[in-house]
């Protein structure tokens, strides 16, 4: 006879401003809740050690041309737009902060501000985003994209090239993850929203969690390493 | 010690017998550690083939002094290894002083070999025996290698960088050089030969061929017809520094550091002046790059090196 | 002999039937299958273009293709054999079967995560078919910069997508095994009670996820360069192509590693079945798998003594080097001790696990001369690495994924195979790939290139022998597939235990329900428990006996 399955029945209020009665669905293959959240948790934490390799490797190429041509890459940099890297910057921390507060609201069962926060940082998300695609817009208009059409003061051309070759890649591959984590929130906020999560079960929403501030850290290295080389206050 | 050996290429270098010297020791190892292994299994699996009436197997679950056995000789032997095969290594990339200088450039299927006294050559290169010859080389296009088995010796070729190797001939005789790093459609063509000519040979040989214009001579009037003379002389046009005795001297850089002035390092001034100021210098010599092959920068090299030497060969910058 | 050599009424490959119930399946077992099928199917198209090659090697004319031909069917076997079947072959097969299983868990961590794995490597294998079909790349499996990024004139971007995307299929395999084996394991399996299986697994897993995010990051510059003409590698825009080498290297110098720790992993398991007796040293040999992956990713700079690299540089990666040998030395030592008073047995998996460790010592030890500084100028590039590595990759490797496919059989399908054609397989298998390799190392020393569409007639000798050899390896490799394929109908019923072993894969039924175990397992005895009389099982252990 096979095992039987451990399913709990899901209860589902609909109204309720604060309280849900759900309770966790086991997948078939774990034993039981406490084994399912700290093998879903080891799982986040050990793909997150994969994206550190991942932008580890672009990282490192960059600090390595960085030392190389550090005159062209800081005449370079100055071309960013030093204002709205900070602005950025600042809405992936409130965007982090906001998640924070919704995987706090899903501990305590107040389903509503988990909601309202999750919504929250979907917005900054999308604001980053949007502040991320005005620039490359202005990046286009001035020549700085590397390609064919890519115009730089004589001496430093080449290095700058690669430099912007570089800030592409790299807040190219940044902006992926983010529009993936917004995915990933919807998705929470779908479920916060048919009462999905309750103080027994929470993970997907700490999970998340952890994968959007591993993307509000990669930034955190991004904005100094590009926008800020050489700059004089 | 022993020369040609079945199955070993020819030792047509000094640097052959010992690499030959160490690979043999490297094999006795190696042939050793496969039979002894291979004997225990055959000897173990036939000894301890299952019989029906044999006992059951005891559990042995290990042996730390055989743990320790096991790992101590052979960390052993490979460090020997690693000690003489770097310490051959040093030397198979350090050139002696008095070499003979070849500028050897790779492309796209072909070896380009030039000579001090300018002659080139192309998929050959002729050599005389008992002479150190010091290759500088570099590449127009991808990664190529400069490879002849007979000298045991071997240097990838790389675009935009110069890399050397060194080789003295040991024995008269044509020897095979190969690309040893895939380049392309004709990679397996860009073969040539290495020709190693007794002394009296070697002299003919040169003097058997049209008088040329040394490589250093084709720099010099290289250095004349871009304009580098108009600034880098004494009294030139803009202050530039003195390009006089550079090579091999160390360079003060803005911003304090040093570098050695070798031949990346002209190479480097030429194509991205901007990269490295000399101090007290401003930062206006335009770029070369495109404008200048890499021929011709190994030919302002020499120019540069002989002017260094005082071989009054050609007049001083 | 066991007493029930029946198959179960019900298991995993009868509970549901139709395409549509595999290709939705999230059991960790009918994944093995799907794998088993798409690895199977990428061994014979790599397997294919090495034989046009060896045709083309028997004269030293360029006779039977073109030399961009050529170029591209090298460069096709390398990236067809590593990333679409070496890779994946022992952890997507044996490892998504035998995993769970051997640790007492219903499946894996994460099922749907583990189905998704496949469904990825068959996206990444069919860019990679298209690009093959489109016209192919020619730059070798190692895409040096700045051929592959500016020069060559081939399918280069489609390739590395391809390759970019099986990348991840590969770290959620990681992943899946690391999570499982640290949280499912049943009760009373603790990690010194684990089979050396599942810690060859864990190791490589390590790799899976720390190392090929860098390949990912590699080949996605590489693209955008092909693609937009970037410069990073270019050094006309000032771009370096040896970093492109040390990128590659970080992460396919480990990738070597995963493709010869699973295959160890198997072979502890074999020796310790078919010679009852708990493996040698079995604390050191697990410490060995771990010791291979953490020092596995500080050697990779090995590939590039002759590349530019500083000198003082290539000394550290020379001495890291020999020290990556010596756990591998270790394991060998201990595995040749088990079978000292063990009572072997000559069935084919054991002759394939004894075939492993003579050719898997000759690859490794043939490693030496390459890590020796003063050695590798002169061969690196040659024939001689090719041999040293297709020692460990297929002596040793290969050879290990079909030790354990012929002992799992059973398990997997409920059917024997047989015996007496599986023996003559792996005879002439190892025949034929010594044949095959072993005038290759010779070649390499007497100065024979690499990736070589043409070459001087003084090595056409060696070369005819080596494709000699290839013909007789191919016809090895041909009667396994034949007679597993017959055995699937008209095979023996296998019953549970048919090898008598121990592992908690062989307390289940052959071929094992859909949840594993109909009464979740309580371990209590060490692994390989065999120092009792023949037959029985479960026996708790008396005091070991040290030598």
């Amino acid at each position: 006879m096979p095992t039987p399955m451990r399913k709990a029945k899901p209860v589902i209020r609909w109204g309720s401003p604060s309280m849900s009665e759900t309770s966790t669905v086991i997948a078939h293959q774990f034993d039981d809740a406490e084994q399912q959240r700290e093998a879903s948790t080891l799982g986040m934490w050990v793909f997150l050690a994969t994206e550190v390799m991942f932008f580890g490797g672009i990282f490192l190429g960059y600090i390595l041309y960085r030392s190389e041509y550090s005159i062209a890459f800081a005449a370079a940099s100055n071309r960013l737009d030093i204002w709205l890297g900070l602005i950025n910057t600042a809405v992936l921390i409130c965007s982090s902060f906001t998640m924070v507060l919704a995987v706090y609201n899903a501990a305590v069962a107040r389903r509503r501000a988990l909601q309202t926060n999750l919504l929250l940082t979907i917005l900054l998300g999308c604001v980053f985003l949007s502040i991320k695609l005005y620039e490359y817009h202005m990046k286009f208009e001035e020549n700085l994209v590397p390609g064919a059409a890519f115009a730089f003061p004589a001496p430093h051309a080449p290095a700058a090239e690669i430099f912007f070759s570089f800030y592409f890649a790299m807040t190219g591959m940044h902006a992926v993850h983010m529009i993936i984590g917004i995915g990933l929130l919807g998705g929470l906020l779908f479920r916060a929203g048919r009462g999905r999560y309750s103080p027994e079960y929470f993970t997907p929403v700490e999970l998340v969690g952890l994968y959007w501030h591993f993307v509000d850290v990669v930034w955190i290295f991004l904005f100094p390493l590009l926008y800020l080389v050489g700059r004089h206050l | 010690m022993w020369q040609n050996l079945p199955l070993l290429p020819e030792q047509a270098s000094t640097m052959a017998p010992r690499v030959d010297a160490l690979f043999l020791f490297v094999l006795g190892v190696a042939v050793f550690f496969a039979g002894l292994i291979f004997v225990s299994i055959v000897y173990l699996a036939v000894k301890y083939r299952r019989r029906a009436d044999a006992a059951a197997p005891k559990l042995i679950a290990g042996s730390l002094a055989l743990e320790l056995l096991w790992t101590v000789i052979p960390l052993g032997l490979t460090m020997v290894m690693f000690v003489w095969g770097a310490l051959l290594f040093v030397e198979i990339q350090n050139p002696p002083a008095d070499a003979l200088e070849i500028i050897a450039v790779g492309k796209q299927w072909m070896w380009k070999m030039q000579h001090p006294d300018g002659h080139q050559e192309i998929n050959e290169l002729h050599v005389p025996i008992g002479r150190p010859i010091k290759l500088t080389m570099t590449s127009e296009d991808v990664i190529h290698s400069f490879f002849v088995p007979a000298f045991r010796i071997k240097m990838d070729v790389l675009p935009g960088r110069y890399t050397t190797a060194w080789f003295e001939a040991t024995r008269a005789g044509r020897y095979r050089l190969f690309c040893a790093e895939f380049c392309g459609t004709q990679h397996s063509g860009m073969i040539g030969s290495v020709t190693v000519l007794e002394l009296s040979e070697y002299e003919s040989w040169l003097s058997g061929r049209a008088a040329g214009t040394s490589t250093a001579k084709m720099g010099e009037s290289l250095f004349q017809r871009l304009g580098c003379a108009s600034c880098h002389r004494p009294g030139g046009a803009v202050p530039a520094p003195s390009l006089v005795g550079l090579f091999g001297s160390k360079v003060a850089l803005e911003g304090g550091r040093t570098v050695v002035a070798d031949e990346g390092y002209i190479r480097e001034s030429i194509i991205d002046p901007r990269a490295k100021i000399v101090a007290g210098y401003q930062p206006v010599m335009p770029t070369y790059r495109g404008l200048i092959s890499e021929d011709g920068i190994l030919q302002i090299i020499a120019y540069l090196k002989s002017a260094e030497q005082g071989t009054g060969e050609a007049a001083r910058p | 002999m066991s007493a029930a050599q029946t198959t179960p009424r019900i298991h995993y490959l009868n509970v549901s039937y139709g395409v549509r119930s595999w290709l939705v399946t999230t059991d960790h077992k009918r994944i093995a299958w799907l794998y088993l099928l798409s690895i199977t199917f990428f061994f014979v198209i790599g397997g294919l273009f090495a034989v046009f090659m060896r045709l083309e090697l028997l004269t030293p004319e360029g006779d039977l293709v073109q030399a961009d031909t050529y170029n591209k069917l090298f460069t096709l076997h390398g990236v067809t054999m590593v990333f679409f079947f070496l890779i994946p072959s022992i952890p997507a097969v044996l490892g998504n079967f035998l995993v769970p299983i051997m640790i007492g868990a219903r499946d894996l961590a994460f099922p749907r995560l583990n189905l998704a794995s496949w469904y990825i490597y068959t996206l990444g294998g069919a860019f990679t078919l298209a690009a093959a079909a489109a016209g192919g790349v020619d730059t070798g499996w190692t895409f040096y910069t700045p051929y592959s990024s500016i020069y060559s004139n081939t399918h280069v971007a489609l390739t590395v997508v391809g390759i970019f995307i099986t990348g991840f299929s590969s770290i959620l395999t990681g992943l899946n095994f690391i999570v499982t084996i640290h949280k499912m394991r049943a009760p009373g399996m603790t990690w010194f009670r684990l089979p050396l299986f599942i810690w060859a697994h864990y190791a490589t897993s390590i790799i899976f996820v720390l190392g090929t995010p860098v390949l990912a990051i590699t080949l996605v510059l590489v693209a955008l360069e092909r693609l937009f003409h970037l410069g990073i590698f270019d050094p006309a825009l000032g771009g370096d192509p040896i970093l492109f080498q040390h990128l590659f290297w970080f992460y396919s110098h480990p990738a070597v590693y995963i493709m010869i720790l699973p295959a160890m992993g198997v072979v502890s398991e074999l020796i310790a079945c078919f010679s009852r007796k708990r493996i040698f040293g079995y604390d050191f040999v697990a410490f060995a798998s771990l010791a291979i992956a953490v020092i596995g990713f500080l050697v990779w700079g090995h590939h590039m003594f002759v590349s530019g690299q500083s000198v003082y540089a290539s000394m550290v990666f020379s001495i890291l080097s020999f020290l990556v040998a010596i756990p591998s030395a270790v394991k060998v030592f201990n595995w040749t001790a088990t079978l000292y008073k063990g009572s072997i047995s000559y069935d084919a998996p054991m002759l394939y696990a004894m075939g492993f460790i003579g050719l898997f010592t000759i690859g490794g030890l043939t490693g030496l001369f390459l890590a020796t500084l003063g050695i590798d100028v002169h061969v690196h590039d040659t024939y001689f690495v090719i041999a040293h590595f297709h020692y460990i990759m297929v002596g040793g490797a290969v050879m290990g994924y079909l030790g354990g496919i012929h002992f799992w059989w059973p398990k997997m399908t409920g059917r024997t195979y047989p015996e007496g054609w599986a023996r003559l397989a792996a005879l002439i298998i190892f025949i034929g790939f010594n044949l095959t390799f072993f005038p290759q190392f010779l070649l390499g020393y007497l100065g024979m290139p690499r990736r070589y569409h043409v070459y001087p007639p003084e090595f056409q000798v060696l070369n005819v022998m080596s494709t000699a050899g290839a013909s007789i390896l191919g016809v090895g490799y041909l009667i396994p597939l034949i007679y597993l394929i017959w055995s699937l109908r008209y095979g023996a019923v296998a019953g549970a235990n048919p090898w008598l072993a121990k592992g908690l894969e062989w307390q289940t039924s052959s071929p094992p329900p859909t949840d594993n175990f109909d009464v979740a397992p309580l371990v209590t005895e060490e692994a390989y428990a065999y120092a009792d009389a023949e037959g029985e099982t479960g026996h708790p252990l008396g005091k070991p006996v040290d030598v």
